[in-house]
């Protein structure tokens, strides 16, 4: 689903040049649940963003759904990231003036979906979620957890193969959060390939694999389903 | 364009920010009611003056004889010039592209005007048929003198609507015998004529008849003459040429500025007319400055509204809003608040405007000046334009703005907290 082959990537600011991405390869599967971890600064919303075409890379070769991706037109880039991508982000970032509806509806405005389907599709994914009863709710009427299950309601109604989640639960608490881990993981056995950064230790490991990334190079790979044999595969260094 | 979502979201966005939306449409409406309002105002004034100077042909001139204020060949200064016939038989012979011209001579003593019982001062001309050409009569009944008139002598009057009214209060006038100084003349037409002097009450008479019966003598009062396609550098040229064929005639110096009075209605219709012209430009820059500054304004909102917006803009970028449809977001709304407050700021212009017209509000607050202002009004035209320049600059306030918008990258956004 998703290869990334020697992705570079740096950022120029004034007369400095920030090597953030420094030969990332990586390859994910289709339905795949993969957590990416790292301390800030190891540059893993920068290879977030590159995955979820939010940003383009400098260098290298990325793969995603058997279309090479380089840069490309700002409006194919949001054609593509309507289409096969579904984004949940820290802070749920759902728009404040509309209710938990029109929110989950929202991605389908872009498809140009009828009102009255988008809202009933809107509705029925509200109701998988169990928030039926507060689709006329605006966010502020929302409890923290309540929000990311609209905002996964919302990054699911397009039927995306691939869920970008960055920091899901970092603005919940304990409880909440594994029951959205709960969530995703259940979006992941329909078959959805989920794409998690995280910095929480407990969360990466509710994932089949765990990508750590450290000054810009993937440092390890840990298979969980062998974690405990403490089998590390070591990436090689360049 | 009328998709209900982008409405919806721009509808949602001004009703969050009501006061800062109504200030910023304050001052295009204020912008475009200027405008329209002084532009009306201005067409109102030029019309009222145009239907104030119209009682004489715009391109005509008059001569009245003056008093010489120079000494010349002998004669000392102070000498009266007065014009008789054969000025006026020269003149019309003599200066280039004449349309049509007429003398007016005078009656002595008092005009007492009688028909039976009725009777009034009136104010009696004697002038040649021509005369109509040079003053803009309207006939409400008959005709006005003719050739047959003055060349037989016939003792026929033309009358004034507001003289019928006083000597023929409940009868008709034409083919009536009215008596001026004891003597009988038959009306053939009576007129209306435009003036600013209220007073106006005239009579004309054939000038032959007058000559013949009460001056018996061939003086003249003045000369009126009209001219053809004539530039007021023609016209001038004109003057000049009567300056000094009648400087030759009578005697006195070519550079004597008194002894002949010469009104250029070309040259006074000309520099009216490019008065109004100044004031109407003058109003358009007022008026298109004071839409710029609130363009201005609605362009300051424009960019605080992306500010503010960018979370959102980058959060429906994200789920795939495509650069285009969040320029449209931006463009529509801007377009729309100075649309909608442009349209009011129409409206409002126009309808003082009405108001004004309707109401006879000048009449009311100041008499004087009523005759000064008529028809106040806005073209189509301008309607119109005013509505373009609205689309545009609207178009223009949003459009860098809205660029801003589109270059926000939404990953930036998401992490502006």
């Amino acid at each position: 689903m998703i290869r990334l082959q020697n992705i570079h990537k740096s950022y120029i600011t004034g007369t400095n040049k920030l090597h953030v991405l420094k030969g990332i390869d990586l390859h994910i599967k289709e339905g795949e649940l993969v957590s990416i971890m790292g301390s800030s600064g190891s540059g893993k919303s920068t290879l977030l963003n590159i995955l979820g075409l939010l940003d383009n890379h400098d260098e290298g070769v990325y793969i995603l759904n058997n279309q090479e991706i380089k840069s490309m037109s700002e409006t194919k880039a949001a054609k593509l990231r309507n289409n096969l991508l579904g984004f949940v982000f820290q802070s749920f970032n759902l728009i404040s003036f509309k209710n938990a509806m029109e929110n989950v509806a929202l991605p389908l405005y872009y498809q140009k979906v009828a009102r009255k389907k988008r809202n009933k599709m809107a509705l029925d994914y509200l109701d998988k979620m169990g928030l039926k009863d507060w689709a006329e709710h605006m966010p502020n009427e929302l409890s923290g957890g309540q929000k990311q299950r609209v905002a996964i309601a919302r990054s699911m109604i397009t039927q995306p193969k691939i869920i970008l989640a960055d920091e899901p639960t970092g603005a919940l608490d304990s409880k909440t959060s594994i029951e959205v881990m709960d969530l995703l993981k259940e979006i992941n056995q329909s078959g959805i390939t989920v794409i998690i950064v995280t910095h929480e230790n407990d969360i990466a490991h509710m994932t089949d694999r765990i990508i750590n990334l450290k000054d810009g190079r993937i440092e390890s790979i840990i298979e969980n389903n062998k974690i405990n044999s403490k089998e590390t595969i070591r990436v090689p260094q360049e | 364009m009328f998709d209900r979502d982008k409405w919806q979201e721009i509808f949602s966005t001004i009703s969050k920010n009501k006061t800062r939306t109504v200030l910023t449409g304050f001052s295009v409406a204020t912008g475009i009611f200027m405008l329209i309002f002084l532009l009306g105002a201005g067409r109102g004034l030029r019309n009222g003056m145009t239907s104030v100077f119209a009682q004489d042909a715009t391109n005509s001139m008059q001569i009245y004889g003056g008093r010489t204020t120079k000494a010349y060949k002998g004669t000392p200064e102070g000498k009266r010039i007065q014009m008789v016939n054969a000025d006026y038989l020269d003149l019309g012979r003599s200066i280039d592209k004449l349309d049509v011209i007429s003398a007016m001579s005078y009656i002595p003593g008092a005009e007492t005007i009688s028909y039976k019982n009725n009777y009034g001062n009136f104010n009696v001309s004697p002038v040649h048929d021509t005369y109509k050409e040079i003053k803009n009569f309207d006939m409400l009944e008959g005709r006005f003198l003719n050739k047959k008139d003055i060349k037989e002598n016939r003792k026929v009057v033309a009358i004034q609507d507001v003289v019928k009214e006083v000597l023929f209060p409940k009868e008709t006038a034409i083919n009536k015998l009215i008596t001026i100084n004891n003597i009988k003349f038959k009306v053939v037409g009576v007129f209306n004529q435009p003036s600013f002097d209220d007073n106006s009450r005239e009579i004309y008479i054939p000038i032959t008849v007058a000559q013949k019966i009460f001056n018996n003598n061939d003086y003249l009062r003045r000369i009126s003459f009209t001219l053809q396609d004539i530039s007021v550098e023609e016209s001038k040229k004109v003057e000049q040429f009567i300056t000094y064929q009648m400087a030759a005639r009578h005697g006195f110096s070519r550079e004597d500025k008194n002894a002949l009075w010469i009104q250029n209605n070309i040259e006074n219709s000309q520099q009216f007319s490019s008065l109004f012209s100044a004031i109407e430009m003058f109003v358009w820059i007022i008026g298109i400055f004071t839409i710029l500054l609130g363009v201005i304004g609605v362009f300051n909102i424009m960019m605080i509204v992306v500010k503010e917006r960018t979370k959102e803009i980058g959060i429906r970028k994200a789920i795939g809003a495509s650069p285009s449809s969040v320029v449209g977001l931006i463009l529509m709304e801007a377009i729309f608040i100075t649309a909608a407050s442009g349209y009011v700021g129409l409206i409002t212009g126009v309808g003082l405007l009405e108001v004004i017209n309707k109401f006879d509000l000048i009449y009311k607050i100041y008499p004087p000046a009523a005759i000064y202002f008529l028809n106040p009004q806005v073209d189509l035209g301008i309607a119109i334009g005013a509505t373009i320049v609205l689309i545009v600059t609207g178009a223009l306030a949003g459009f860098f703005p809205a660029r801003k918008a589109a270059s926000i990258r939404p990953i930036e956004a998401l992490r502006d907290e």
